[in-house]
């Protein structure tokens, strides 16, 4: 029996771990140093693997016989539930870093929330994914440290960047009426929740960059309805060129 | 650029070169760190998480560490004949004259 609102959770999950994984890849090859090229990269695969396992639940709550292939590159635009924040554009490094310090402080304490998941497949991909990330806020908060407190270009480069993504970062905590059902059986996690822990998480790492937390400014949100920025559908059409112009290819 | 292995090092930043480190995997408890290679890295710890990034994508480890390149003295390879050579006609120094069980691994 198709599960909806289980569907709509599962692409969210999967949705912000796919594109800012395809995000991520447009470094490969065009990073400042072989060994950055090689962290980003890294970083990348391992969302795209837990978009992989989130899809595929996707699907089968779904119940119409779309696998995570399908869900990944058959969808159109409107019917992608990612935030915001990972489909905005890689920019320089420094807001590629800003962007990734969010929005994995933010997953981790997602993720380590929904390894108690009433749901077992999602809380087997969590206990799997929480480690993974866990290493991408460690390495976004040592490249925060790094570039906040380095020279007077990273700083300036990094301010900006994340004075673009601090805009996005609200949407994270938002909880709508379609995963209520979850929240209360225990499925999702309530995001609204994670705030405080988060806010600390960013504070500590902002002071060690020698960083003023950006000015409040109002939340951008929707992506979560299928609201997206314009950027959103050129990834896509990247992303999705070879299914669409040979659709069901194999290799 | 083998003086300046730390983060503090301005000509380094400013010629935009980081430091070169060196990188030792422990493949598993029990067996000694071996060199694997080296990254380049602003300071120790963006060392140890390059290593780790470059290093141990394939399950390659359970411990790495790293080393400034600029720390290591190597020996003079114009030095080979006197440091090396004398070795080669002391057979009695080669435990060969025992036989190593099969399961022995790792010797």
């Amino acid at each position: 029996m198709a599960d909806t609102a289980l569907f709509d959770y599962a692409c969210r999950l999967g949705d912000d771990s796919l594109i800012l994984g395809q995000r991520l890849s447009e470094w490969c090859g065009h990073a400042p140093m072989l060994e950055v090229d090689l962290s980003l990269a890294n970083v990348g695969l391992d969302l795209i693997g837990q978009a992989t396992h989130f899809l595929k639940l996707a699907g089968e709550a779904e119940g119409k016989g779309r696998d995570e292939d399908k869900l990944a590159f058959h969808r159109d635009v409107l019917d992608f539930k990612n935030c915001l924040l990972v489909e905005q554009p890689n920019g320089d490094f420094a807001q590629t870093i800003a962007r990734q310090f969010l929005f994995s402080n933010w997953q981790e304490l997602l993720l380590r929330e929904l390894c108690k998941s009433t749901n077992a497949t999602v809380a087997a991909v969590a206990q799997k994914a929480v480690k993974e990330v866990a290493y991408h806020a460690r390495l976004a908060n040592e490249w925060m440290v790094r570039l906040g407190d380095g020279t007077a270009e990273s700083r300036d480069r990094l301010v900006n960047g994340l004075d673009w993504m601090w805009r996005f970062s609200d949407e994270l905590f938002e909880a709508d009426a379609a995963i209520e059902p979850l929240i209360a059986s225990g499925v999702a996690c309530d995001a609204r929740k994670l705030r405080p822990e988060w806010d600390v998480r960013i504070a500590r790492v902002l002071k060690d960059a020698t960083l003023e937390r950006p000015k409040a400014r109002r939340a951008t949100v929707g992506g979560r309805k299928g609201h997206h920025s314009e950027h959103l559908g050129h990834l896509l059409t990247e992303m999705q060129f070879l299914q669409r112009a040979y659709p069901d290819a194999k290799w | 650029m083998s003086k300046n292995n730390t983060a503090s090092s301005s000509e380094a930043v400013g010629q935009k070169i980081w430091p070169l480190w060196e990188v030792f995997i422990r493949a598993k408890n029990g067996l000694s760190h071996r060199h694997a290679g080296s990254v380049h890295a602003a300071d120790a710890k963006m060392a140890l998480e390059a290593a780790r990034d470059t290093y141990t994508r394939r399950m390659e480890g359970v411990s790495l560490w790293v080393v400034p390149s600029a720390a290591i003295v190597a020996s003079d390879p114009g030095d080979a004949a006197e440091l090396f050579e004398p070795a080669a006609d002391k057979v009695y120094r080669h435990p060969t004259f025992y036989v190593i069980p099969e399961n022995i691994k790792n010797i």
